[in-house]
């Protein structure tokens, strides 16, 4: 099963569209409970990034009998150090963000918590690509 | 506790009725930041928040929190009514600040998540 989906840089009313739309395609295929909430909490921390962040940019969803992988990549800024925008509290986030109730530098670091595998790769001036992996559980 | 009796505590008025009336609520966690919200894992958990916006509603549809206080009287806009029934999340307006809404319910016994 593929889902894509277009995200807007820049448009917080739309801002989580998207994971509500997974959200609910998972409760379809009856997914455990907590690694639902697990995979849209960072989902949803990811979208917020690119409307917060990036110009545009392209979310692939892919699921399976065993796992779903999501694939995120935005044309944006870019990240210059990963590692320090992992760091708990640090942020580039604009006023209008934290408005928002986002950017106080906790993102990243959450959606790493509620994934399996999380792999970041980013180019300065082009955008980032983020790729997040959770395994269903087997009953 | 439910959710008529929170309201009552609070002098609530319910704005959307999301979810069942007989759920009831142990934990409150009181933030306006939505990346804090977005940690906790407690269930059966009541959002209070200052935080009006289409993104404090979307956080709890992700957090599986359905129940969210509005601290303050704030003016809650029919977009977020929408999602928020969608979603089956009651939303609720109290005139008390998100202070004593917290110590109110704190007395009745809801715990906090830490």
């Amino acid at each position: 099963m593929h889902f894509t989906y277009h995200i807007e840089g820049g448009n917080f009313a739309k801002a989580g569209d998207t994971s509500s739309q997974v959200k609910k395609t998972l409760k379809q295929l009856n997914v455990d409970g907590a690694v639902i909430k697990r995979t849209v909490v960072a989902l949803y921390e990811a979208e917020v990034n690119i409307v917060a962040h990036a110009y545009e940019g392209i979310i692939d969803v892919e699921i399976d009998s065993e796992k779903i992988f999501i694939r995120l990549s935005d044309e944006g800024p870019g990240i210059p150090d990963i590692k320090k925008a992992m760091e708990v509290g640090y942020s580039t986030a604009s006023a209008e963000v934290r408005e928002m109730g986002f950017g106080a530098g906790m993102g990243l670091s959450n959606i790493q918590n509620n994934t399996d595998i999380f792999k970041i790769t980013s180019v300065v001036g082009q955008g980032t690509i983020l790729e997040i992996t959770n395994q269903f559980l087997v009953h | 506790m439910s959710i008529n009796e929170i309201v009552g505590i609070i002098e609530g008025k319910i704005l959307c009725e999301g979810c069942s009336p007989d759920l009831k609520y142990t934990t409150g966690f009181a933030s306006d930041l939505m990346s804090d919200v977005l940690t906790i894992k407690s269930e059966n958990l009541i959002l209070i928040t200052g935080l009006v916006n289409i993104q404090s509603i979307r956080t709890a549809e992700m957090s599986d929190i359905n129940c969210i206080i509005f601290a303050r009287n704030k003016v809650v806009n029919e977009d977020m009514i929408e999602i928020a029934r969608e979603n089956n999340i009651t939303l609720i307006s109290s005139p008390y600040s998100m202070f004593r809404v917290c110590g109110l319910l704190s007395q009745a016994g809801i715990q906090p998540v830490f």
